[in-house]
Protein backbone atom coordinates (compact mmCIF):
# COMPACT_ATOMS: atom_id res chain seq x y z
CA UNK A 1 0.00 0.00 0.00
CA UNK A 2 1.25 3.45 -0.90
CA UNK A 3 1.27 5.65 2.16
CA UNK A 4 1.20 9.41 2.04
CA UNK A 5 2.79 9.88 5.47
CA UNK A 6 5.78 12.13 5.14
CA UNK A 7 4.37 14.15 2.27
CA UNK A 8 5.16 17.84 2.05
CA UNK A 9 3.48 19.92 4.70
CA UNK A 10 0.69 21.98 3.27
CA UNK A 11 -1.85 24.47 4.44
CA UNK A 12 -4.72 23.18 6.63
CA UNK A 13 -7.19 21.36 4.44
CA UNK A 14 -10.02 20.67 6.83
CA UNK A 15 -10.91 23.98 8.35
CA UNK A 16 -14.01 24.66 6.29
CA UNK A 17 -15.26 21.24 5.35
CA UNK A 18 -18.65 21.10 7.01
CA UNK A 19 -19.70 18.17 9.16
CA UNK A 20 -17.38 17.14 11.97
CA UNK A 21 -16.75 13.64 13.22
CA UNK A 22 -15.01 12.02 16.16
CA UNK A 23 -12.56 9.13 16.30
CA UNK A 24 -12.13 6.92 19.33
CA UNK A 25 -8.90 5.07 20.09
CA UNK A 26 -7.84 2.27 22.37
CA UNK A 27 -6.16 4.55 24.93
CA UNK A 28 -5.25 8.14 25.54
CA UNK A 29 -1.70 7.90 24.30
CA UNK A 30 -3.01 6.89 20.90
CA UNK A 31 -5.32 9.90 20.84
CA UNK A 32 -2.39 12.19 21.50
CA UNK A 33 -0.21 10.57 18.90
CA UNK A 34 -3.07 10.77 16.42
CA UNK A 35 -3.60 14.46 17.11
CA UNK A 36 0.09 15.21 16.64
CA UNK A 37 0.35 13.23 13.41
CA UNK A 38 -2.77 14.79 11.94
CA UNK A 39 -1.79 18.35 12.85
CA UNK A 40 1.65 17.77 11.37
CA UNK A 41 -0.05 16.62 8.17
CA UNK A 42 -2.05 19.85 8.03
CA UNK A 43 -5.45 18.68 9.28
CA UNK A 44 -7.66 20.82 11.52
CA UNK A 45 -8.29 18.43 14.43
CA UNK A 46 -8.74 18.79 18.17
CA UNK A 47 -8.98 16.55 21.20
CA UNK A 48 -12.32 16.50 23.03
CA UNK A 49 -14.16 14.50 25.67
CA UNK A 50 -16.17 11.67 24.13
CA UNK A 51 -19.98 11.54 24.30
CA UNK A 52 -21.41 8.92 26.69
CA UNK A 53 -22.30 6.49 23.93
CA UNK A 54 -18.70 6.43 22.68
CA UNK A 55 -16.99 5.64 25.98
CA UNK A 56 -15.16 2.52 24.98
CA UNK A 57 -12.39 2.74 27.52
CA UNK A 58 -10.78 5.95 26.35
CA UNK A 59 -11.24 9.42 27.74
CA UNK A 60 -10.68 11.43 24.64
CA UNK A 61 -11.61 11.41 21.00
CA UNK A 62 -10.19 13.25 18.01
CA UNK A 63 -12.60 15.61 16.29
CA UNK A 64 -12.04 16.01 12.55
CA UNK A 65 -13.76 16.95 9.26
CA UNK A 66 -15.77 13.91 8.18
CA UNK A 67 -15.09 14.39 4.51
CA UNK A 68 -11.38 13.90 5.12
CA UNK A 69 -11.86 10.61 6.95
CA UNK A 70 -10.16 8.44 4.37
CA UNK A 71 -7.09 10.65 4.07
CA UNK A 72 -6.91 10.97 7.86
CA UNK A 73 -7.06 7.20 8.29
CA UNK A 74 -4.17 6.93 5.84
CA UNK A 75 -2.05 9.35 7.86
CA UNK A 76 -2.84 7.40 11.03
CA UNK A 77 -2.00 4.12 9.36
CA UNK A 78 1.37 5.59 8.45
CA UNK A 79 2.18 6.00 12.13
CA UNK A 80 0.75 2.64 13.13
CA UNK A 81 -2.59 3.86 14.48
CA UNK A 82 -6.08 2.54 13.81
CA UNK A 83 -9.13 4.16 15.44
CA UNK A 84 -11.60 1.92 17.22
CA UNK A 85 -14.59 3.81 15.85
CA UNK A 86 -15.55 6.97 13.99
CA UNK A 87 -18.90 8.75 13.88
CA UNK A 88 -20.43 12.11 12.95
CA UNK A 89 -20.57 14.48 15.90
CA UNK A 90 -24.06 15.76 15.23
CA UNK A 91 -25.61 12.38 14.56
CA UNK A 92 -24.21 10.43 17.47
CA UNK A 93 -23.31 6.87 16.55
CA UNK A 94 -24.43 6.71 12.97
CA UNK A 95 -22.85 3.67 11.35
CA UNK A 96 -21.36 3.74 7.88
CA UNK A 97 -23.38 1.91 5.28
CA UNK A 98 -22.51 -1.76 5.52
CA UNK A 99 -24.89 -3.24 2.96
CA UNK A 100 -23.58 -4.49 -0.38
CA UNK A 101 -25.55 -5.21 -3.51
CA UNK A 102 -24.18 -7.45 -6.25
CA UNK A 103 -25.79 -7.45 -9.71
CA UNK A 104 -24.97 -10.19 -12.20
CA UNK A 105 -24.89 -8.89 -15.79
CA UNK A 106 -23.81 -12.24 -17.27
CA UNK A 107 -20.23 -11.57 -18.33
CA UNK A 108 -19.95 -8.72 -15.84
CA UNK A 109 -20.48 -8.27 -12.11
CA UNK A 110 -21.50 -4.96 -10.52
CA UNK A 111 -20.97 -4.44 -6.78
CA UNK A 112 -22.50 -1.51 -4.93
CA UNK A 113 -21.59 -0.10 -1.52
CA UNK A 114 -23.51 2.97 -0.35
CA UNK A 115 -23.55 5.35 -3.31
CA UNK A 116 -20.66 3.75 -5.26
CA UNK A 117 -20.68 0.97 -7.86
CA UNK A 118 -17.80 -0.94 -9.46
CA UNK A 119 -18.26 -3.26 -12.46
CA UNK A 120 -15.84 -6.04 -13.32
CA UNK A 121 -15.41 -8.37 -16.28
CA UNK A 122 -15.87 -11.77 -14.69
CA UNK A 123 -13.53 -13.64 -17.03
CA UNK A 124 -10.51 -11.34 -16.66
CA UNK A 125 -11.16 -9.55 -13.37
CA UNK A 126 -10.73 -6.27 -15.24
CA UNK A 127 -12.54 -3.20 -13.91
CA UNK A 128 -14.69 -1.90 -16.77
CA UNK A 129 -16.72 0.87 -15.13
CA UNK A 130 -17.14 2.89 -11.94
CA UNK A 131 -20.33 4.82 -11.34
CA UNK A 132 -22.18 6.71 -8.64
CA UNK A 133 -20.82 9.07 -6.04
CA UNK A 134 -20.55 12.83 -6.08
CA UNK A 135 -17.20 13.87 -4.66
CA UNK A 136 -14.49 15.07 -7.04
CA UNK A 137 -12.08 12.21 -6.36
CA UNK A 138 -14.51 9.73 -7.98
CA UNK A 139 -13.58 10.70 -11.57
CA UNK A 140 -9.90 10.69 -10.59
CA UNK A 141 -10.15 7.21 -9.07
CA UNK A 142 -12.11 5.94 -12.07
CA UNK A 143 -9.30 7.02 -14.37
CA UNK A 144 -6.79 5.11 -12.21
CA UNK A 145 -8.82 1.93 -11.87
CA UNK A 146 -10.78 1.37 -15.08
CA UNK A 147 -8.90 -0.94 -17.45
CA UNK A 148 -6.91 -2.63 -14.69
CA UNK A 149 -7.66 -5.92 -12.98
CA UNK A 150 -8.81 -6.08 -9.38
CA UNK A 151 -5.47 -7.67 -8.55
CA UNK A 152 -3.24 -5.05 -10.14
CA UNK A 153 -5.27 -1.88 -9.58
CA UNK A 154 -4.36 0.46 -6.73
CA UNK A 155 -6.99 0.36 -4.01
CA UNK A 156 -9.26 3.42 -3.73
CA UNK A 157 -8.05 3.81 -0.14
CA UNK A 158 -4.54 4.53 -1.42
CA UNK A 159 -5.53 7.60 -3.46
CA UNK A 160 -8.99 8.69 -2.30
CA UNK A 161 -9.78 11.60 -0.02
CA UNK A 162 -13.51 11.50 0.67
CA UNK A 163 -16.35 9.34 1.93
CA UNK A 164 -17.26 8.48 -1.67
CA UNK A 165 -13.81 6.96 -2.14
CA UNK A 166 -14.20 5.15 1.18
CA UNK A 167 -17.45 3.66 -0.16
CA UNK A 168 -15.69 2.75 -3.41
CA UNK A 169 -12.98 1.02 -1.36
CA UNK A 170 -15.66 -1.12 0.29
CA UNK A 171 -17.19 -2.01 -3.08
CA UNK A 172 -13.70 -2.75 -4.48
CA UNK A 173 -12.86 -5.09 -1.60
CA UNK A 174 -16.25 -6.80 -1.84
CA UNK A 175 -15.72 -7.33 -5.58
CA UNK A 176 -12.32 -8.82 -4.80
CA UNK A 177 -13.90 -11.09 -2.21
CA UNK A 178 -16.64 -12.30 -4.58
CA UNK A 179 -14.27 -12.78 -7.49
CA UNK A 180 -11.79 -14.56 -5.24
CA UNK A 181 -14.48 -16.87 -3.96
CA UNK A 182 -15.61 -17.63 -7.51
CA UNK A 183 -12.16 -18.55 -8.82
CA UNK B 1 -35.79 35.99 -18.01
CA UNK B 2 -32.59 36.05 -20.04
CA UNK B 3 -29.00 35.61 -18.99
CA UNK B 4 -26.61 32.70 -19.46
CA UNK B 5 -26.73 29.30 -17.84
CA UNK B 6 -23.62 28.29 -15.93
CA UNK B 7 -22.58 24.71 -15.17
CA UNK B 8 -20.15 24.46 -12.24
CA UNK B 9 -18.04 21.37 -11.57
CA UNK B 10 -14.57 19.87 -11.53
CA UNK B 11 -12.02 17.99 -13.59
CA UNK B 12 -9.83 15.40 -11.85
CA UNK B 13 -6.54 17.30 -12.15
CA UNK B 14 -5.26 19.30 -9.18
CA UNK B 15 -3.08 21.41 -11.49
CA UNK B 16 -5.86 22.47 -13.86
CA UNK B 17 -6.69 25.68 -12.02
CA UNK B 18 -9.98 27.38 -12.86
CA UNK B 19 -11.41 27.32 -16.38
CA UNK B 20 -14.41 29.38 -17.40
CA UNK B 21 -16.09 30.13 -20.69
CA UNK B 22 -18.47 28.98 -23.41
CA UNK B 23 -18.42 25.23 -24.08
CA UNK B 24 -18.44 23.45 -27.41
CA UNK B 25 -18.44 19.80 -28.46
CA UNK B 26 -16.57 18.40 -31.45
CA UNK B 27 -17.02 14.66 -31.72
CA UNK B 28 -15.93 13.28 -28.34
CA UNK B 29 -13.86 16.32 -27.40
CA UNK B 30 -15.26 19.05 -25.22
CA UNK B 31 -13.72 22.52 -25.46
CA UNK B 32 -13.99 25.19 -22.82
CA UNK B 33 -12.40 28.53 -23.51
CA UNK B 34 -9.84 26.92 -25.81
CA UNK B 35 -8.98 24.00 -23.52
CA UNK B 36 -9.75 20.53 -24.87
CA UNK B 37 -11.18 18.18 -22.25
CA UNK B 38 -11.64 14.43 -22.65
CA UNK B 39 -15.21 13.25 -22.06
CA UNK B 40 -14.90 10.25 -19.78
CA UNK B 41 -17.29 10.94 -16.89
CA UNK B 42 -18.09 13.66 -14.37
CA UNK B 43 -18.71 17.28 -15.26
CA UNK B 44 -17.13 17.06 -18.75
CA UNK B 45 -19.70 14.33 -19.55
CA UNK B 46 -22.50 16.57 -18.28
CA UNK B 47 -21.25 19.49 -20.37
CA UNK B 48 -20.82 17.34 -23.49
CA UNK B 49 -24.38 16.02 -23.18
CA UNK B 50 -25.65 19.54 -22.57
CA UNK B 51 -23.84 20.87 -25.66
CA UNK B 52 -25.22 18.05 -27.84
CA UNK B 53 -28.74 18.62 -26.51
CA UNK B 54 -28.47 22.40 -26.88
CA UNK B 55 -27.56 21.97 -30.54
CA UNK B 56 -30.59 19.73 -31.04
CA UNK B 57 -32.79 22.34 -29.36
CA UNK B 58 -31.31 25.17 -31.45
CA UNK B 59 -29.91 27.15 -28.54
CA UNK B 60 -26.45 28.28 -27.49
CA UNK B 61 -24.36 25.89 -25.39
CA UNK B 62 -23.88 26.62 -21.68
CA UNK B 63 -21.10 28.44 -19.93
CA UNK B 64 -18.86 26.23 -17.83
CA UNK B 65 -16.81 26.86 -14.71
CA UNK B 66 -14.48 23.94 -14.03
CA UNK B 67 -12.01 23.67 -11.17
CA UNK B 68 -9.09 21.27 -11.05
CA UNK B 69 -9.89 19.08 -8.05
CA UNK B 70 -9.03 15.40 -7.54
CA UNK B 71 -10.64 15.20 -4.13
CA UNK B 72 -8.72 17.43 -1.73
CA UNK B 73 -11.36 20.13 -2.08
CA UNK B 74 -9.04 23.06 -2.73
CA UNK B 75 -10.11 23.46 -6.37
CA UNK B 76 -13.76 23.39 -5.36
CA UNK B 77 -13.12 26.09 -2.77
CA UNK B 78 -11.52 28.24 -5.46
CA UNK B 79 -14.63 27.76 -7.59
CA UNK B 80 -16.89 28.75 -4.67
CA UNK B 81 -14.87 31.91 -4.04
CA UNK B 82 -14.87 32.77 -7.74
CA UNK B 83 -18.63 32.34 -7.95
CA UNK B 84 -19.30 34.45 -4.90
CA UNK B 85 -17.27 37.25 -6.44
CA UNK B 86 -18.65 37.00 -9.97
CA UNK B 87 -22.29 35.90 -9.82
CA UNK B 88 -23.67 39.45 -9.55
CA UNK B 89 -21.96 40.42 -12.79
CA UNK B 90 -23.03 37.27 -14.59
CA UNK B 91 -26.74 37.54 -13.64
CA UNK B 92 -27.40 33.94 -14.72
CA UNK B 93 -30.71 32.50 -15.81
CA UNK B 94 -29.77 29.29 -14.10
CA UNK B 95 -26.99 27.38 -12.37
CA UNK B 96 -26.25 23.66 -12.44
CA UNK B 97 -23.90 22.53 -9.67
CA UNK B 98 -22.22 19.17 -10.08
CA UNK B 99 -19.09 17.25 -8.94
CA UNK B 100 -17.86 19.62 -6.26
CA UNK B 101 -16.35 18.95 -2.86
CA UNK B 102 -19.27 19.17 -0.41
CA UNK B 103 -17.86 22.09 1.53
CA UNK B 104 -20.61 23.58 3.69
CA UNK B 105 -18.99 26.98 4.09
CA UNK B 106 -18.40 27.21 0.34
CA UNK B 107 -21.95 26.13 -0.39
CA UNK B 108 -23.41 28.71 1.95
CA UNK B 109 -21.33 31.48 0.43
CA UNK B 110 -22.50 30.65 -3.10
CA UNK B 111 -26.09 30.02 -2.09
CA UNK B 112 -26.47 33.30 -0.25
CA UNK B 113 -24.88 35.15 -3.15
CA UNK B 114 -27.28 33.51 -5.64
CA UNK B 115 -30.29 34.33 -3.46
CA UNK B 116 -29.24 37.95 -3.21
CA UNK B 117 -29.26 38.46 -6.98
CA UNK B 118 -31.95 40.86 -8.22
CA UNK B 119 -33.41 38.01 -10.29
CA UNK B 120 -33.14 34.66 -8.56
CA UNK B 121 -31.64 32.06 -10.92
CA UNK B 122 -32.98 28.52 -11.31
CA UNK B 123 -30.87 26.36 -8.99
CA UNK B 124 -30.08 22.76 -9.96
CA UNK B 125 -27.86 20.59 -7.75
CA UNK B 126 -26.47 17.15 -8.52
CA UNK B 127 -23.65 15.01 -7.09
CA UNK B 128 -21.43 16.48 -4.34
CA UNK B 129 -23.04 19.89 -4.37
CA UNK B 130 -26.42 18.26 -3.79
CA UNK B 131 -24.93 16.65 -0.66
CA UNK B 132 -23.80 20.08 0.58
CA UNK B 133 -27.14 21.66 -0.27
CA UNK B 134 -28.98 19.03 1.78
CA UNK B 135 -26.51 19.31 4.67
CA UNK B 136 -26.95 23.08 4.71
CA UNK B 137 -30.65 22.86 5.51
CA UNK B 138 -31.43 24.93 2.41
CA UNK B 139 -32.64 22.07 0.18
CA UNK B 140 -36.15 23.46 -0.17
CA UNK B 141 -34.74 26.64 -1.64
CA UNK B 142 -33.37 24.69 -4.59
CA UNK B 143 -35.45 24.09 -7.71
CA UNK B 144 -34.15 20.64 -8.61
CA UNK B 145 -32.11 17.74 -7.21
CA UNK B 146 -31.33 14.66 -9.32
CA UNK B 147 -30.67 11.78 -6.87
CA UNK B 148 -30.41 8.08 -7.63
CA UNK B 149 -32.14 5.61 -5.31
CA UNK B 150 -29.29 5.55 -2.77
CA UNK B 151 -28.98 9.32 -2.74
CA UNK B 152 -32.75 9.61 -2.28
CA UNK B 153 -32.42 7.56 0.92
CA UNK B 154 -29.71 9.99 2.05
CA UNK B 155 -31.99 12.97 1.33
CA UNK B 156 -34.70 11.26 3.38
CA UNK B 157 -32.38 10.70 6.38
CA UNK B 158 -32.40 13.93 8.32
CA UNK B 159 -29.38 12.74 10.37
CA UNK B 160 -27.07 11.65 7.56
CA UNK B 161 -24.34 14.13 6.55
CA UNK B 162 -23.34 12.02 3.50
CA UNK B 163 -24.78 8.99 1.65
CA UNK B 164 -22.06 6.90 3.31
CA UNK B 165 -23.81 7.34 6.67
CA UNK B 166 -27.39 6.77 5.52
CA UNK B 167 -29.19 4.66 8.10
CA UNK B 168 -29.97 1.11 7.00
CA UNK B 169 -33.72 1.28 7.46
CA UNK B 170 -33.86 3.92 4.74
CA UNK B 171 -31.69 2.05 2.24
CA UNK B 172 -34.47 0.45 0.29
CA UNK B 173 -35.10 -0.41 -3.32
CA UNK B 174 -37.14 1.37 -5.94
CA UNK B 175 -40.39 0.08 -4.47
CA UNK B 176 -40.01 2.58 -1.64
CA UNK B 177 -38.89 5.54 -3.71
CA UNK B 178 -42.22 7.37 -3.48
CA UNK B 179 -42.26 7.05 0.31
CA UNK B 180 -38.64 8.19 0.57
CA UNK B 181 -39.35 11.15 -1.69
CA UNK B 182 -42.22 12.21 0.56
CA UNK B 183 -40.08 11.78 3.68
CA UNK B 184 -37.22 13.77 2.14
CA UNK B 185 -39.59 16.68 1.49
CA UNK B 186 -41.20 16.52 4.91
CA UNK B 187 -37.82 16.49 6.68
CA UNK B 188 -36.43 19.36 4.60
CA UNK B 189 -33.95 17.25 2.62
CA UNK B 190 -35.48 17.69 -0.85
CA UNK B 191 -35.56 20.43 -3.44
CA UNK B 192 -38.93 21.58 -4.79
CA UNK B 193 -38.57 19.11 -7.65
CA UNK B 194 -36.71 15.80 -7.62
CA UNK B 195 -35.83 13.71 -10.64
CA UNK B 196 -35.19 10.32 -9.03
CA UNK B 197 -33.15 7.93 -11.17
CA UNK B 198 -34.02 4.26 -10.80
CA UNK B 199 -35.57 1.25 -12.53
CA UNK B 200 -38.43 3.66 -13.10
CA UNK B 201 -37.57 7.35 -13.00
CA UNK B 202 -39.80 9.56 -10.87
CA UNK B 203 -40.55 13.25 -11.22
CA UNK B 204 -41.48 14.46 -7.74
CA UNK B 205 -43.02 17.83 -6.92
CA UNK B 206 -42.89 18.90 -3.27
CA UNK B 207 -42.76 15.31 -2.08
CA UNK B 208 -45.47 13.86 -4.31
CA UNK B 209 -44.83 11.81 -7.43
CA UNK B 210 -46.02 13.82 -10.42
CA UNK B 211 -44.86 11.49 -13.18
CA UNK B 212 -43.31 8.05 -13.60
CA UNK B 213 -41.09 7.15 -16.54
CA UNK B 214 -40.91 3.34 -16.48
CA UNK B 215 -39.17 2.56 -19.76
CA UNK B 216 -37.63 1.64 -22.03
CA UNK B 217 -35.15 -0.13 -19.76
CA UNK B 218 -31.49 -0.83 -20.49
CA UNK B 219 -30.10 -2.34 -17.28
CA UNK B 220 -26.46 -1.93 -18.37
CA UNK B 221 -26.84 1.87 -18.14
CA UNK B 222 -26.67 1.68 -14.34
CA UNK B 223 -23.14 0.29 -14.47
CA UNK B 224 -21.80 2.95 -16.85
CA UNK B 225 -20.09 5.83 -15.10
CA UNK B 226 -21.53 9.08 -16.48
CA UNK B 227 -25.09 8.09 -17.41
CA UNK B 228 -26.40 10.26 -14.57
CA UNK B 229 -24.28 13.06 -16.00
CA UNK B 230 -25.81 12.69 -19.48
CA UNK B 231 -29.25 12.94 -17.88
CA UNK B 232 -28.41 16.11 -15.96
CA UNK B 233 -26.76 17.54 -19.06
CA UNK B 234 -29.84 17.05 -21.24
CA UNK B 235 -32.08 18.32 -18.46
CA UNK B 236 -29.97 21.45 -18.14
CA UNK B 237 -30.28 22.07 -21.88
CA UNK B 238 -34.07 21.73 -21.70
CA UNK B 239 -34.19 24.24 -18.84
CA UNK B 240 -31.92 26.56 -20.82
CA UNK B 241 -34.51 26.30 -23.62
CA UNK B 242 -37.09 27.47 -21.06
CA UNK B 243 -39.05 24.24 -20.94
CA UNK B 244 -41.18 24.08 -17.76
CA UNK B 245 -39.46 22.16 -14.95
CA UNK B 246 -41.71 19.08 -14.78
CA UNK B 247 -41.79 18.73 -18.57
CA UNK B 248 -38.01 19.13 -18.77
CA UNK B 249 -37.52 16.39 -16.16
CA UNK B 250 -39.84 13.95 -17.91
CA UNK B 251 -38.34 14.59 -21.37
CA UNK B 252 -34.76 14.29 -20.09
CA UNK B 253 -35.52 11.04 -18.26
CA UNK B 254 -37.13 9.55 -21.37
CA UNK B 255 -34.28 10.81 -23.57
CA UNK B 256 -31.70 9.12 -21.33
CA UNK B 257 -33.65 5.90 -21.60
CA UNK B 258 -33.81 6.28 -25.40
CA UNK B 259 -30.04 6.79 -25.30
CA UNK B 260 -29.70 3.31 -23.84
CA UNK B 261 -32.04 1.85 -26.43
CA UNK B 262 -30.22 3.46 -29.35
CA UNK B 263 -26.65 2.78 -28.16
CA UNK B 264 -27.31 -0.77 -26.87
CA UNK B 265 -24.38 -0.58 -24.45
CA UNK B 266 -22.86 -3.32 -22.32
CA UNK B 267 -21.78 -2.67 -18.71
CA UNK B 268 -18.26 -2.16 -20.13
CA UNK B 269 -19.22 0.66 -22.52
CA UNK B 270 -17.62 4.05 -21.76
CA UNK B 271 -20.03 6.98 -21.57
CA UNK B 272 -18.19 8.78 -24.37
CA UNK B 273 -19.61 6.22 -26.81
CA UNK B 274 -23.13 7.30 -25.91
CA UNK B 275 -22.70 10.97 -26.84
CA UNK B 276 -23.26 10.47 -30.58
CA UNK B 277 -26.76 9.14 -29.85
CA UNK B 278 -27.93 12.13 -27.82
CA UNK B 279 -29.48 14.13 -30.71
CA UNK B 280 -31.60 11.19 -31.85
CA UNK B 281 -32.51 10.19 -28.29
CA UNK B 282 -33.63 13.70 -27.41
CA UNK B 283 -35.54 14.08 -30.69
CA UNK B 284 -37.44 10.86 -29.97
CA UNK B 285 -38.25 11.96 -26.42
CA UNK B 286 -39.56 15.29 -27.71
CA UNK B 287 -42.01 13.66 -30.13
CA UNK B 288 -45.60 14.29 -29.07
CA UNK B 289 -47.44 11.32 -27.58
Amino acid sequence: MKLTFGRKKRSPVASSSGERGIMAFDHTAEVIRAEAALKAAGYDVRVMGPPPDMRTGCDMVVEFALLHELAIRRVLSGVGLAPLAAAPVRAGMLEPVSLFQATDFGAWLMVRAANMKITVDKASGRIVNISGGGCPDVPALAEMLVGRTLAEAPTPAEHGHTLCSYALELAFQEARRIMGAAS
Amino acid sequence: MSGPWLVVGTVPDEDAGLMEGRCSLDGQTLSLNGSALPVRRGTPALLAACCAAAKTLGIDPPLGLLAGDAGRGEGSRRAYAHLAANLPGLAPHGLTFHYLFPDLAGHDKVFLCARALPRRPILVADAGFMYAAKMSGQARNYDLFTPDAGELAFLADELAPHPFYTRGFLLAGDQDAAALARRSWETGGAAGTLLVKGESDLVVLEGEVAQTIPGPRTPAMEAIGGTGDTLTGMLTALLMAKRPMLEACAVAALANRMLGQLAQPTPATPVAELMAFIPAALAQALKPG
